[in-house]
């Protein structure tokens, strides 16, 4: 099928950059923008003359207690009398802003995009979870006196119930993550741990448990993207973004079946018809999908089609997701492993994707040939999806 | 470069800030209503004409056909358990002293069919649910009813239910 769509010119990815992931960094999220943008200039071997317009992307404000936040981040970003914009939509900013900063260029308004993500959530005390109480509705939820977790763990159990996965099943994502992570530089929760280390963990929202879940981090990741013609000018091995996708599901959470993200599965079917992907389960070569939580890889890896429904736990078993495996899925070492500043992790795993399919991620390049990849990020209540496909 | 939480708390130039932010929110048209119904002891949902379903939570629009909702339907309110944890956290992650079971329920009501994946439901704690039927799935279908508060005690909040509560027959 035809997309429906008009694109003018080809986007190509030709730069990224991260900082360090971790809790309690010490710079603003104004010098980490900065950081992360000019780390991304530089691999592109371009400076901010180079660049047209600017994407911001940075998630809830209350984080960082300033209102305007992509303002007030924009400098740190390039974004000084330029076009810029901020994206947020929850957790899903991370892949929305290469989304954004795709149809940017895709229209013809704009040669080249620095497009950057940033967060930084310790700033909140006693912890960032008492934020995030403001992501509930005032009317029908607050009152119950919600921890986010919760939604968390009502999904996981539903997706154990419907798919027969156990707690162990689940358990071996966060241990693959936080592995693949060991050969990161920019990891905050890289480890060498056991199931039996994830089972043993605080118990948080049963059957949600302290290893279940990515870290509270700060941090911020930037691509750079051009139109056809300056990326084969700037480099001999640019990444093309074949397909961009974005669904939105209601507010309504608890009116439908958690055991499956359909906001997912829209945002990647729009994605791979963009793409001209039929089989995504056989076109793929490599995959970093959403893992805030380790039963979210499994479920995200469904959503995108790269396995069938309830089938993505055997697989995970067999090694099939290993960085060694036929399908390997974060190996960047996810959220799970390298640390979640919400919009930056979702910018990482797209920078890892473009890494991977330029041969340039040293330890952590898979060992399979690749050629094609997908990225998704996933936020609001369990609303959102956001989705990128990737080409040599 | 990055320091740990005690170390943090010794470095020059932390600015410590808490905002002060009051709000009253108005529930709209179709939760005001429904806010009402919980005082009487009644779940209402409302029609949407189009695709005949009974949406619970009422909205005054339908979000699937996009049209707006007409007749207030009362449901019976009760359901079965669709998904049910165990919170050992509270808002701000502080450990609770005792455990709280929360679970969505998925409400018997019109136009939906048999494991539908929309369906009328509302997110709520449940009591007389153990630990135990959560971690073994047993609470996951289990039939459940609302717990009423006393008449007396209900003030138009989705608190005038205090829980929902296995109705008895288990499937």
């Amino acid at each position: 099928m035809k997309p429906n769509i008009f694109v003018k010119d080809k986007v190509g990815i030709v730069g990224a950059g991260l900082t360090l992931f971790r809790r309690r960094l010490l710079e603003t999220p104004r010098e980490l923008a900065w950081e992360a943008a000019r780390e991304a200039l530089n691999s592109a071997g371009l400076t901010l003359k180079d660049i047209d317009c600017v994407v911001v992307g940075s998630a809830p404000d209350a984080f960082d207690g300033v209102h305007m936040k992509g303002e007030y981040l924009s400098d740190g970003s390039g974004g000084f009398m330029k076009p810029t914009v901020r994206v947020f939509v929850g957790g899903g900013t991370g892949v929305m802003v290469p989304v954004v900063a795709w149809w940017h260029v895709a229209s013809g308004l704009c040669r080249t995009v620095l497009a950057v993500g940033e967060e930084k959530m310790s700033h909140a005390h006693p912890h960032p979870q008492g934020v995030f109480a403001y992501i509930w509705d005032p009317i029908l939820e607050r009152p119950l006196g919600p921890n986010l977790i919760w939604i968390f763990a009502l999904e996981m159990r539903r997706y154990m119930h419907v798919c027969k996965a156990s707690k162990e099943d689940i358990a071996l994502v966060s241990v693959k993550n936080k592995r693949n992570a060991l050969d990161h530089p920019a990891a905050q929760a890289a480890a060498s741990i056991t199931v039996d280390d994830v089972l043993k963990s605080e118990v948080l929202v049963w059957p949600v448990q302290l290893l279940d879940i990515s870290p509270v981090s700060d941090g911020a990741a930037a691509l750079v993207l051009a139109s056809e013609s300056v990326a084969r000018r700037v480099t001999d091995t640019p990444v093309w973004v074949e397909g961009v996708g974005f669904t939105l599901d209601n507010a309504h959470w608890y009116n439908r079946d958690l055991a499956y993200p359909r906001y997912l599965e829209y945002a990647a079917r729009m994605a791979y018809r963009m793409a001209g992907i039929e089989r995504p389960w056989k076109e793929i070569d490599v995959a970093e999908p959403y893992d805030p939580f380790d039963y979210k890889e499994l479920h995200h890896i469904e959503g995108l089609m790269l396995a069938r429904r309830c089938e993505a736990p055997s697989l995970l078993r067999e090694g099939y997701f290993d960085r060694s495996g036929d399908l390997p899925t974060s190996p960047s070492g996810g959220l799970l492993g390298v640390g979640n500043p919400i919009a930056a992790a979702g910018v990482m795993k797209v920078a890892e994707l473009f890494w991977q399919l330029r041969y340039e991620a040293g330890a952590r390049q898979v060992k399979r040939p690749v050629h094609k990849a997908v990225a998704n990020a996933w936020g609001d209540l369990m609303q959102a999806g956001t989705v990128v496909v990737l080409s040599t | 470069m990055y320091v740990r939480e005690e170390e943090f708390r010794k470095l020059a130039g932390i600015v410590e800030y808490k905002p002060v932010a009051r709000y009253s929110y108005s529930a709209g048209q179709a939760l005001s209503e429904f806010l009402r119904g919980l005082k009487d002891g009644r779940i209402l949902g409302k029609l949407c004409p189009s695709c005949r379903r009974v949406l619970v939570p009422p909205r005054v629009y339908c979000e699937h056909c996009f049209k707006p909702t007409t007749e207030w339907v009362e449901v019976p309110g009760t359901g079965r358990v669709e998904t049910a944890v165990i919170s050992y956290i509270g808002t701000a992650r502080e450990r609770l002293e005792k455990p709280e079971i929360i679970g969505v329920i998925r409400l018997e009501a019109p136009g939906y069919t048999e494991g539908s994946f929309d369906f009328a439901g509302l997110f709520h704690k449940l009591c007389g649910v153990t630990e135990d039927d959560v971690i073994s799935g047993r609470a996951i279908g289990m039939k459940v009813k609302p717990r009423w508060r006393p008449p007396e005690e209900r003030k138009g909040s989705i608190l005038d239910i205090e829980c929902f509560e296995p109705e008895g027959g288990r499937r």
